[in-house]
């Protein structure tokens, strides 16, 4: 506060010491910006003080004056006080601290007084001195929340300066020693005016998108845009029309690609960004034009432009690694690049695309891939563990996506994971075996892991990882070839390890026995035998218990071929304590959906798979790009896992209606609901489908909501009419009221046809019948008296489809399921509304509601055809395999499905209803 | 070095050097305050905006340094014009001969004024300005309305003046200079 009390004394002496007084208010400002906030009541004291340096006409005292008072603005009263006297040096001040000047200026003006400084912005932002314009654009910028209105009058002159030529004044760098004779060497004018000027126009004209396109046209014509920063801006704006309005590529593509080849690399890569993200709107020769420009970028002598680069290349190779595989050479130079973040992600695009390469080009790829193994072991010894680990993930994914590479990447895998590393290191490398084992379909490959797993045992630090392989060989172990080997290897963790790694081991034991019975059976038993001596009490009880059950064969209680689904678990459980009620029964554990080791399996392997799929539309995705989309796309993903919870729920709401008890178990609802209007109408209708097959039952579920400000709605019901007379309603069960904003729910109840009746699928036609009264208070009352009037409202049709039956169901071997299911159907089909092969399948994917397999929904942009291979399992508890292929024929989807299915009459249903 | 100082010091005072005088001009918005700075300061009429805060110059007059704060009129700004009162050496009190009307809150503002402590010691010139308007009060009809007689224990004067037309300024500064010299002496 010394510094306080010492303003204050200074500044109100009269006549003032100016050097004395600045280098005061230096101290000030760096109390300030170092974060230190005065009161209200001291800021104020403190500005007053200071407004009365105005007095003295010393510059260097008059620019920190202005500094400070911008800063302290926010915190004092009445600071109009200076409003004239800072007006005076805009008009006719110095031209050194007019730009100061103007920028506290607009700190301190408020709604009352802005008016008075229209002209002197005007002004301003046209005066032909570079710096003193950018400071009133900003400054203006700054102004808007305050004063829009006035700020839009300063459109004109905006424009004006955007398209101007400014040039520093000369004296600007000679009032400075420091500049001395290198004035000659300075740049004439850096044309940031320009950036600040756009930047103000931009929110001018926010509003009117064909303004803005307008002057975006105008500004790219002729380049009279010379800044960079306000070029990147102007791509931004482009990228941000894009975004909302699709089909004006084709009028602004030409611009983006004009940008392509630019002096400044900050203004290639911008462009670059921007038609990544928009990729999907351009022709492939297009897309080139991108690849050659970051391929030139990749050799740059700077740092952050090569970075970029790469990043941008990375990020591609996400979705369309065949795109960038004539930048491999370069890639494979960057490895060894200086900079560790370029080498790594040089790695990681090198694994991407190495994959793409190699499933058409065969023997070719194979050796680069070995050129790259030899690189990156080389690699290995230089870089952190950080990096290590990016790397390894990168070569996981590679072998999911590409199983027939996996035997170097394993090799890869299993070589690092002999070397010294630390426990977070050892983890992502056992994780990514784990995975492996989990989703390679090569028998031998498996193998290869376990094997490799067991040697790591032999000579493991970390009690963490040696129980959890031992869990992983219990499971796989007895299912291979050759289970004494195993064996082997988890007995010398009994002679050798800590207790909790023998209690693991012992686990593991008794699964090999009791899986394998026979020889293998007696003589883990006396394996076992000799540890019920084990000074552990733990090593004691399991080995005791584990003997026990093997010998009165009790495999389930060892070996289990499924398990509860937690979450549905912890949902029941938690219903169940909170009502002291229910304890009056015991809790019902059957209620809880057991989920089978298959299922489990596709629920890991569809998050891992959204996982890594989620890295290509990561972040520097365009931010409001169709958020609605987006928000189900990942709603879609993320539920997979809480699918069956959804469902428990929405078994719990139906269970409380009488009408519905006699229906039985629900055997499937359709999860994300299906919207039947437009998301701002004036009524919102989404629907649910419930299926009670046993019971032959299909139950809708209307979800209602009214967005009408001044209406109720009231005795709301849905009249739904199919078009399969096989479809017989029961009952509806209407809604009696619906306040403005509120959401209710109608139901209605059909008697349906089975699977073995002719046809399945049906389509509603859905209509909407209610009661309208008008609001007539605040507090939403409607007059007693009022009738209201009936009224009708159509809304969308909604289709029962195959994918309505069926699960996503995960199996590593496809080939071997298809082969064995025995219903056979098949059809020819255009795919409606796919243009490209790549659409047709995510169309396919989410209609058919199955999961692709081998990587099937992975679609190298330069392919004319592909086979998509799907799989699920039935709401009658059959399998189905469905193998696509389709083929684009100018423009025009073809597809070929041949469906087979455990289920009779079910195959020929998903043939009929794919496109 | 103490010796050299004060001998500088008493020669400034002697000589009116290096002391800066610092003069406020108050009165109602409108009064002809800001025209007055600048007549004093350039010697011509500049165009106003009503002040919003105020303006400070620093100008020589015969051979002192006077440093004269302009506050702005406005009702809102009145109450900040004690934060500038510290110091001060003389007050110059602008009235618009022709606002009949608000004579009486000048009247009022002029002495609540006044009352503060600060300015106890400061000496008073109030100008009876745009005399060249018809229908003007005299400045004597001002002194009236003003009640300057009343003053007590302070050197006042009262001058009839034109800012636009110049006349009547010197005429009270000069007589300011000399109240302001007899009492620093
Ligand atoms: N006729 C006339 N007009 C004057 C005189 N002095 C000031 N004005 C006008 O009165 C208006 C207000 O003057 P200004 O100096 O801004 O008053 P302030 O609010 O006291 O600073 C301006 O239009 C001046 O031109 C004067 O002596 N005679
Ligand atoms: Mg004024």
């Amino acid at each position: 506060m010394a510094v306080f009390q010492e303003c204050l004394q200074q500044f109100n002496k009269s006549p003032i010491d100016a050097k004395k007084c600045r280098s005061l208010l230096a101290k000030l400002l760096r109390l300030i910006y170092s974060g230190e906030v005065f009161p209200a009541q001291e800021s104020t004291t403190l500005f007053f003080s200071i407004s009365k340096l105005f007095q003295d006409k010393n510059q260097s005292l008059r620019q920190l004056v202005y500094l400070t008072i911008k800063e302290l603005a926010a915190t004092s009263d009445d600071i109009l006080m200076v409003t004239s006297s800072i007006m005076k040096d805009i008009q006719g001040g110095d031209s050194v601290y007019k730009p100061n000047a103007i920028r506290t200026l607009s700190k301190v003006l408020d709604s009352t007084t802005v008016n008075a400084a229209e002209r002197l912005f005007k002004n301003a932002i046209v005066d032909k001195n570079p710096i003193l314009s950018s400071a009133a654009l900003i400054s203006s910028y700054n102004l808007l929340p305050i004063a829009k209105d006035v700020v839009k009058r300063f459109t004109n002159e905006t424009l004006e300066t955007l398209q101007s030529y400014k040039q520093f004044p000369s004296s600007q760098f000679e009032l400075h020693e420091y500049y001395g004779n290198s004035t000659s060497n300075l740049p004439a004018t850096s044309f940031m005016y320009q950036y600040h000027a756009l930047g103000l126009l931009y929110h001018l004209r926010n509003y009117d998108k064909m303004a803005l396109v307008k002057l975006i046209t105008s500004l790219s014509e002729g380049s009279s845009l010379k800044n960079s920063l306000s070029i990147i801006q102007l791509i931004r704006y482009i990228n941000k029309i894009l975004v909302d309005d699709e089909s004006l590529i084709q009028h602004l593509y030409p611009i983006l690609a004009g940008l392509l080849k630019h002096k400044s690399d900050m203004v290639e890569l911008e462009a670059c960004k921007t038609l990544i993200n928009l990729q999907h709107l351009i022709k492939d020769d297009q897309f080139m034009n991108i690849i050659t420009t970051l391929q030139k970028l990749l050799s740059v002598p700077r740092t952050a432009t090569r970075f970029a680069a790469i990043r941008l290349i990375n990020k591609i190779s996400f979705k369309h690694p065949e795109k960038i595989i004539i930048v491999n050479i370069e890639l494979e130079g960057l490895i060894n690049d200086p900079n560790r973040a370029i080498s790594t992600l040089a790695i990681t695009t090198l694994l991407k695309t190495m994959g793409a390469g190699t499933i058409d080009t065969g023997s070719t790829g194979g050796e680069s891939v070995d050129r790259l193994i030899t690189k990156m072991t080389s690699l290995m010894d230089e870089i952190t563990e950080d990096f290590k680990i990016v790397i390894i993930e990168a070569i996981e994914n590679l072998a999911l996506k590409f199983p027939s590479k996996h035997k170097k990447l394993v090799a890869f895998l299993t070589d690092l994971l002999r070397e010294d590393g630390s426990l977070l290191l050892k983890t992502s490398i056992v994780d990514a075996l784990f995975d492996l084992i989990k989703f390679l379909p090569d028998a031998s490959a498996k193998q290869l892991i376990l094997m490799n797993l067991c040697e790591f045992i032999e000579d493991c630090e970390f009690t963490e990882l040696s129980v959890r392989i031992l869990h992983l060989l219990g499971d796989e172990g007895p299912h291979t070839t050759n289970p004494s080997y195993y064996i082997r290897h988890i007995y010398n963790r009994l002679v050798l390890e800590n207790s909790i790694v023998r209690s693991s081991a012992i686990i593991s034991l008794a699964k090999f026995a009791s899986v394998c019975g026979g020889d293998v059976a007696s003589n883990v038993k006396i394996l076992l035998g000799r540890c019920l001596n084990d000074v552990d009490d733990e090593v004691r009880d399991r080995a005791a218990l584990s003997l026990k059950f093997i010998s009165s064969n009790q495999k389930k209680l060892i070996v289990s071929d499924s398990k509860y689904d937690l979450a549905a678990l912890e949902s029941k459980l938690t219903h169940y304590l909170n009502n002291e009620a229910n304890f009056a029964t015991k809790f019902d554990i059957s209620e809880v959906p057991i989920i089978t080791n298959e299922e489990l399996k596709s629920l890991e392997y569809n998050k891992k798979v959204n996982k890594l799929d989620e890295g290509s539309t990561d972040a520097s995705e365009s931010a409001s790009k169709d958020e609605g989309k987006k928000d189900t796309e990942k709603a879609g993903s993320d539920d997979v896992a809480n699918d069956l919870l959804k469902q428990q729920e929405y078994a719990q709401e139906l269970s409380a209606y009488p009408e519905f008890e006699a229906y039985g178990k629900l055997s499937k609802s359709t999860m994300v609901p299906v919207y039947l209007t437009e998301k701002e109408n004036e009524f919102v209708v989404t629907v649910v489908k419930h299926f009670f097959i046993e019971s032959k039952k299909l139950v809708l579920q209307y979800n209602i909501t009214n967005t009408l400000p001044r209406s109720v709605l009231q005795d709301i019901s849905v009249i739904a009419q199919p078009d399969n007379e096989d479809y017989v309603e029961d009952f509806i069960i209407p809604l009696s009221e619906l306040k403005p904003d509120q959401t209710g729910t109608v139901y209605v109840s059909f008697s349906t046809p089975s699977i073995e009746d002719e046809e399945l699928l049906a389509a509603f036609g859905n209509t909407v019948a209610y009661t309208n009264k008008d609001i007539i208070d605040e507090e939403g009352n409607v007059d007693e008296r009022d009738e209201g009037y009936t009224d009708e409202y159509q809304v969308d049709d909604l289709e029962i489809v195959s994918g309505d039956f069926v699960t996503p169901l995960y199996n590593s071997n496809f080939t071997a399921i298809y082969d064995a299911l025995p219903s056979y159907q098949s059809s020819v089909a255009h795919i409606s509304g796919a243009d490209t092969l790549e659409n047709a399948v995510t169309k396919l994917k989410s209609t058919l509601n199955l999961l692709p397999l081998d990587g099937s929904d992975y679609v190298p942009s330069d392919s004319t055809s592909h086979i998509l291979k799907l799989l699920g399992k039935d709401v009658w508890g059959g399998k189905v395999a469905v193998m696509i292929r389709l083929a684009n024929s100018s423009g025009k989807i073809v597809a070929k499905i041949e469906a087979k299915a455990e289920t009779e009459n079910f195959s020929a249903i998903i043939t009929s209803g794919a496109y | 070095m103490g010796q050299v100082f004060s001998f500088t010091n008493i020669f400034g005072k002697l000589w009116g050097i290096d002391k800066e005088i610092r003069i406020l001009i108050l009165g109602l918005d409108g009064a002809g305050k800001t025209t007055i700075l600048y007549r004093l300061q350039m010697g011509e009429v500049v165009t106003t905006k009503p002040t919003i805060g105020f303006n400070v110059e620093t100008l020589k007059y015969k051979n002192l340094t006077l440093n004269i704060w302009d506050l702005g009129g406005q009702t809102s700004i009145r109450p900040y014009w004690r934060c500038y009162y510290s110091n001060t050496a003389a007050v110059i009190f602008v009235v618009d001969s022709t606002d009949k009307d608000r004579i009486d809150i000048a009247s009022k503002e002029l002495h609540t004024m006044l009352k503060e402590e600060e300015l106890l010691d400061s000496a008073l010139l109030v100008f009876a300005n745009k005399q060249d308007q018809p229908g003007a009060m005299t400045a004597a009809a001002v002194s009236q309305a003003l009640n300057l007689t009343d003053l007590k224990d302070r050197s006042w004067s009262i001058v009839a003046s034109s800012a636009i037309k110049g006349e009547g300024l010197t005429e009270g500064l000069d007589w300011l200079m000399d109240v302001i010299k007899d009492e620093q002496l």
